[in-house]
């Protein structure tokens, strides 16, 4: 008992002829269909590149336009001759011209031998299928498909929809339970004659002409009506990609086939030299029987899938460039903005660096240079310490800062003297953790040394760029994990408000602060906010110092925090 | 009422700017038949063309150092044919190309500037020849790479661009440097450029939309970082379109940054997900280019308003080191398509 191939083909015809002298050459009677669209000359150099194989035929020729009945047509009467021509033909195994065996015939043979009476054949009802193109399962069988869906899109799709506002219905003949399935099957001679010469064929062939991608449908619901044992999956790997056509296996592919252990792959590139000499060669010996495992395969497949369509987030490039709010993470990853922070605290960069272990910046949207850790002038990819550079593009400036440095977390501070360009792109970015102490740019004004008239005037400007940049973070459209602290209420008590933003960063869970950073000097700070009003400035975003009564200085004085448990 | 006006203004707007590009594109194109007299055949191979060969078209002067080796990299990645203009050589460029069996060559002493940086020769050559072909436009300073490259050859890249329906594919233009000062960077002439141009800079592109023809712009790399960063907006544009599939109506709109119809430029996905790119791997800062540089100045030849980009061409003459702490070494496709710098989109 052996297996016998019925091959569909149409393009790589010398391909075809290959495969198609390995299987017959080791015993495989070959019935081969080819497209009735291929040109004479061509058909004929196959035909004769052939003619020294007995145990090869060629049926009766089809036009075979995906997702027509040609293709059905065309296995059913290359099956007829397999079945009419070679007796000693069990199992028989549909292929396509552009398939390749990867593992010996005698395996597959082996593999069969003990399987005698199962069909492999991927039969699923439309209920349960997820793969379908254009989302057409079960009205695949009761609507009518007069236009092709590759070249009339339109009509197709119109005709379509009018039929459901019609409500028109094709009627299923009684005894079918529609099933889908892979087009490539292996049937034996019982069920595969008992399909063929079905008493109702002319009926049933009637009714699948007009069903959409009869390929997928035909024999994968006449199976379950003849067959004594179905096993639901393809002996042959194929995959897919999301617009449902098939991906195409080329050289680089070599390893990840022969791990498959499947028995036959498609669709090979036709010049794919070396996995044709790989796979056509003398039969390589193999330690077991192994069951096919296409796992490896399916996984691999499946993550570059999600790369096609989701796209890597927070990358923009040449072929990525996401309109806005597609962007999927308009970053790569999460990041911390500080603002204020470093006004109410000396040293904070180096606190923060030490406290949370991630990589700590200076005002990066400075308007002298981009003060990156450590007072670099090249960072990481690259990157400019050029003011110029950064507000030319301070987009693409973030976004690939965040890009280079994956892995690693970026905190910065911010504050109103910086360019306020990305608040926005900010504060509707998921990635953003923005902390801010509202008010907190008064404090090194009030420890400079200006005229207080340049004071004033300094401060009701910052006052109104914060003012702006909370509106935006309070924006009900925000993303960003924002948290906001007038001045007072963060003087009050530090630690809780820098406890929750650790957490978050958190790469050291669970621990609690046991240093907080030293606090500015903030004595007769009242009397400097008193002093702004009293020049006609009113200072909002601080919250409320009492003149002379200064609380926060208290408590930070002693350096140890003061811990609630 | 106050919406529906400013739909049908948005409409008429986009209907304007179509038709102000279809009237642009066709003046490439007559520019480029008015110019077909300039270019006299050296050596015209193109008979042997056959009907799915890939094209390669491009202008070229004095490149004798750098065009064996890129014959080399294109004929086995493989293109089928190269059909050059030659502006002038005098290094022994046109003998080189008239020898060679896969190329049709052309002459022209014609200005290349006013030629639309070489553009309208070029356009008359893809009128003629590049029709229904997968062509490559480039320079003979660009290598192109483009994801499995080493292991599937341009027919595999443009059957599944085919299948795919992609008319294009984009390549952004990657700044080679070597490690110590340029004219350290010697190589021999025909030599392989990669030998000592082994770094660049991996993350520091900016990438804009312009409206008009739909192209990206991104801008950056070494030369942004070093010789613009006063004046960002100067800084050459690294976007290229260079992997069209032709059609006589095609016309490059700059250099081979943009393309019309507008259409073509959309080689990016703009719903999040990711398309196929390339790079186009550029061997510009080889020793050669301080001499050049000295001479390209005085020639203005190159830019539209070239006086603007005197202090680039003094920069590069004081012979600079490119390289930084932060440069990346060229390694394997696979790690240029980690950087994010190319993408195999849906390709597997």
């Amino acid at each position: 008992m052996t297996v016998g191939f019925v091959m569909l083909c149409h393009t790589a015809l010398g391909r075809a002829a290959q495969v198609a002298r390995h299987w017959a050459e080791r015993g495989c009677p070959v019935v081969i269909h080819v497209d009735r669209r291929v040109a004479a000359k061509a058909y004929a150099g196959l035909t004769q590149d052939l003619a020294d194989l007995p145990n090869v035929r060629f049926s009766g020729r089809h036009a075979c336009e995906w997702g027509t009945w040609g293709i059905v047509a065309a296995s059913q009467e290359a099956a007829t001759v397999m079945l009419r021509d070679f007796a000693d033909v069990r199992h028989v195994y549909l292929a396509s011209g552009s398939c390749l065996p990867l593992r010996p015939v005698d395996e597959l043979r082996a593999y069969l031998d003990e399987r005698p009476n199962t069909d492999f054949i991927e039969s699923v009802t439309t209920e349960d299928v997820g793969w379908t193109v254009g989302g057409l399962d079960y009205e695949r069988f009761t609507l009518r498909f007069p236009f092709s869906w590759r070249k009339q899109k339109w009509w197709f799709d119109t005709y379509v929809k009018l039929q459901r506002r019609v409500g028109f219905r094709r009627k299923i003949p009684a005894e079918l339970v529609p099933h889908l399935g892979s087009q490539w099957w292996c049937l034996t001679r019982q069920t595969l004659s008992a399909i063929l010469e079905h008493p109702d064929r002319a009926k049933i062939d009637r009714y699948f002409q007009k069903v959409w991608i009869p390929d997928e449908s035909y024999f994968q619901t006449l199976v379950r009506q003849v067959s004594r044992t179905v096993e639901s999956r393809s002996l042959t790997l194929s995959k897919f990609d999301f617009q449902g056509k098939p991906h195409i296996f080329y050289d680089d592919h070599l390893q990840l086939l022969r791990r498959s252990d499947c028995f036959v792959a498609r669709k090979i590139w036709p010049d794919a030299v070396r996995l044709y000499a790989a796979f056509l060669s003398e039969d390589r010996s193999r330690q077991a029987a192994a069951e096919p495992n296409p796992g490896k395969i399916d996984r691999l497949f499946a993550k570059a899938v999600e790369r096609r369509v989701k796209g890597r987030p927070g990358l923009y490039m040449h072929s990525r460039f996401p309109q806005e709010n597609f962007e999927n993470g308009r970053t790569a990853g999460p990041y911390s903005v500080f603002s204020g922070f470093a006004d109410v605290f000396e040293n904070f960069e180096i606190w923060l660096s030490k406290a949370s272990g991630a990589r700590v910046h200076g005002h990066l949207f400075a308007p002298d240079r981009v003060h990156f850790s450590g007072g670099e002038t090249v960072y990481n990819g690259a990157l400019s310490d050029s003011a110029k550079v950064r507000d030319y593009n301070p987009k693409s400036f973030l976004t690939s800062l965040i890009w280079n440095t994956r892995g690693e977390r970026q905190c910065f501070q911010f504050g109103p003297t910086d360019t306020q360009e990305l608040n926005w792109f900010m504060s509707l970015d998921g990635n953003a953790q923005i902390s801010v102490i509202s008010g907190a740019w008064a404090v090194p004004l009030f420890h400079s040394n200006q005229n207080f008239g340049d004071i004033r005037r300094e401060a009701a400007r910052l006052q109104k760029i914060e003012q702006e940049f909370l509106n935006i973070l309070r924006a009900p459209s925000a993303k960003a994990r924002v948290r906001i602290w007038s001045l007072a209420d963060f003087v009050e008590n530090p630690m809780e408000p820098l406890q929750t933003i650790m957490d978050e960063i958190g790469p050291r869970q669970g621990r609690r602060l046991s240093e907080v950073p030293r606090m500015a000097d903030l004595t007769g700070f009242g009397q400097f906010l008193q002093n702004l009003r009293n020049q006609g400035m009113q200072p909002v975003l601080m919250g409320d110092f009492p003149v002379g009564h200064d609380p926060a200085t208290k408590s930070t004085r002693r350096g140890r925090p003061y811990l609630v448990k | 009422m106050a919406g529906l006006a400013h739909r049908l203004l948005a409409l008429l707007s986009a209907a304007g700017r179509a038709y102000g590009l279809r009237t642009r594109r066709r003046r490439h194109l007559w520019r480029a038949f008015r110019s077909r007299r300039k270019v006299q055949a050296v050596k015209d191979r193109s008979g042997t063309i056959r009907p799915r060969d890939i094209l390669c078209f491009m202008a070229v002067r004095n490149e004798m150092l750098r065009l064996p080796h890129f014959l080399d990299h294109h004929r086995s990645l493989g293109v089928d044919h190269f059909l050059i203009v030659d502006n002038d050589s005098t290094d022994g460029t046109r003998d080189f190309l008239a020898a060679q069996p896969d190329v049709s060559l052309w002459h022209t002493p014609s200005s290349y500037k006013q030629a639309r940086f070489g553009l309208d020769w070029v356009t008359w050559l893809q009128i003629r020849h590049g029709h229904g072909h997968w062509t490559l436009t480039l320079d003979a300073d660009e290598l192109l790479i483009y994801p499995y490259w080493q292991t599937r050859p341009l027919p595999a890249l443009t059957a599944w661009l085919d299948d795919q329906g992609l008319a294009a594919m984009g390549a952004m233009m990657l700044d080679l440097y070597p490690e110590g000062p340029l004219s350290a960077a010697e190589i021999a002439s025909g030599g392989n450029p990669l030998s000592v141009l082994r770094w660049f800079d991996a993350g520091n592109y900016g990438v804009q939309l312009q409206p008009r023809m739909g192209n990206l712009w991104i801008q950056g790399g070494p030369r942004a970082r070093m010789f613009f960063a006063k004046d960002p907006r100067r800084a050459p544009s690294l976007n290229k379109i260079p992997l069209v599939r032709w059609n006589r109506r095609f016309a490059y709109a700059n250099s081979t940054h943009a393309l019309l119809p507008p259409r073509l430029n959309r080689v990016y996905a703009t719903d999040g997900s990711e398309q196929i790119s390339g790079l186009l791997l550029h061997t510009k800062f080889l020793p050669e280019i301080i001499a050049k540089s000295a001479e390209e100045k005085a020639r203005k030849e190159h830019f539209a308003n070239s006086a603007l980009y005197d202090d680039y061409y003094d920069s590069v003459t004081r012979d600079p080191v490119l390289w930084c702490p932060e440069s990346e070494a060229l390694g394997s496709w696979r790690r240029l398509e980690a950087l994010g710098l190319m993408s195999r989109g849906g390709w597997i």
